[in-house]
């Protein structure tokens, strides 16, 4: 068991430093989520099952919902449809986006 | 209509433009204050010219870091400063983190008296198998009522920031985007369809179960909030506005935050005066026990479960 704790810190410590240096806002945000996933698993392991439920309903589901409209609000997500239709000035957004 | 007054003597009268004020129909603004509509920007074409010929030149002077030896320095100081203020500070972190005692340590000083009394008397004062739901909303409850205080605050400064409004909707092109999503998806409607009974009866059974085992008001709210929102995302705004409007948002919000006012308030007066509240506990395990707990617990589950969808609507529609 404590070794399973440890590789899941690892993972998590390996999450938190990639989220940050991830170029692409989805693939950061996409991390977060697993971030939060493993987070509830170690709750469980720190015998509070309140916080691991509230983590992984919260922190995993709700939160990066949330982030993903967001980023669709503010057009960092550009559909690969539109793309291909409206050619430079989607290619621009998406390049906003990402940065 | 059964008015004794006319209604010619009724819109005089100080009740119907109190009522009026309340509806909203009356614009304070109108009659008073000069509405002008603002000037369209127009940019005459020397100023243009001079506008592009000085992006020019802070460009060319400016921004080229290769011939500007300052701002060069300057980039290459703020990273090295930046790589040496984010180790200074994991150091300061890790160095404080050594000093903290080691967990579960009986000498630790989190465990006083506070704890102790919560963890020996927990069930006999409250009835809550789950110690944790005992805290939550009989010791500090005031706590909780805070809480989803926040949680209704925050979906109202949402929804004055994201409200979309109708009038303004078919002019918006990005609207259109909004009002075709979801594209009806049947992989995802398939899913959705076996997954969101089970979404929301997992997240009733916590919030139901929150004295008993692991979980709450909160997070079944969160359960049954992300429920509909995969709900939303796979049949799309028409076919939940049969059961969920604004109108019911509002309803909930609003009986739950009440009731739990009222119950609370009731319980601390009593326990202030020193009164049997006359609420009986119940034996500890069963799920009509522990008091107030049980239907405090499913007040704070609906707001939490209205508020996350509201967000969630909001953000994609601007409205629900």
């Amino acid at each position: 068991m404590k070794v399973f704790q440890i590789v899941l810190f690892i993972f998590l410590i390996v999450c938190a430093i990639s989220v940050s240096f991830s170029k692409n806002l989805l693939n950061s945000i996409i991390i977060f989520m697993s971030y939060s996933l493993i987070m509830s698993i170690i709750w469980i392991l720190l015998e509070s099952p309140d916080l691991a439920i509230t983590e992984a309903a919260v922190g995993a589901g709700i939160t990066s919902i949330l982030f993903f409209v967001t980023l669709k609000k503010i057009h960092a997500i550009v559909a690969v449809e539109s793309d291909a239709e409206k050619g430079s000035h989607h290619m621009h957004d998406k390049k906003g986006g990402a940065r | 209509m059964s008015r004794l007054l006319s209604e010619q003597e009724y819109r005089k009268t100080k009740a119907f433009k109190v009522k009026r004020w309340y509806r909203g129909e009356k614009d304070p603004y109108i009659g008073r204050v000069e509405l002008r509509p603002q000037k369209p920007f127009e940019e005459d074409v020397n100023t243009q010219k001079k506008r592009i010929h000085d992006e020019a030149i802070l460009q060319r002077n400016i921004y080229d870091i290769e011939h500007n030896r300052k701002l060069m320095l300057f980039s290459k100081f703020y990273k090295v400063i930046s790589v040496l203020f984010v180790f200074t500070l994991i150091g300061i972190l890790l160095y404080m983190v050594s000093y903290l005692p080691p967990v579960g340590n009986a000498a630790n000083p989190d465990n006083n008296e506070v704890a102790t009394k919560y963890i020996e008397d927990a069930m006999k004062d409250t009835g809550a198998v789950n110690i944790v739901t005992g805290m939550i909303l009989d010791y500090r409850a005031f706590d909780t009522l805070g809480e989803s205080n926040v949680l209704f605050i925050a979906t109202c400064t949402v929804l004055i920031l994201l409200r979309v409004d109708n009038r303004s909707k078919k002019k918006e092109e990005e609207e259109n985007d909004r009002l075709y999503e979801p594209k009806n998806d049947i992989i995802l409607q398939k899913v959705a369809f076996f997954l969101v009974p089970m979404i929301i009866i997992f997240g009733i059974y916590v919030i139901l179960n929150g004295h008993l085992s692991p979980g709450g008001g909160f997070s079944g709210g969160a359960i049954i909030g992300s429920g509909l929102i995969l709900y939303v995302n796979a049949f799309g705004f028409k076919k939940i506005e049969r059961f969920f409007t604004q109108k019911t948002y509002k309803w909930i919000c609003f009986a739950a935050l009440l009731f739990y006012c009222l119950a609370k308030t009731y319980s601390f007066y009593c326990g202030a005066h020193h009164l049997e509240t006359g609420i009986p506990l119940g034996t500890p395990g069963d799920i009509l026990s522990s008091g107030l707990i049980l239907p405090l617990n499913i007040c704070v589950g609906m707001v939490v479960a209205c508020t996350m969808y509201a967000f969630y609507a909001m953000f994609r529609k601007g409205g629900f």
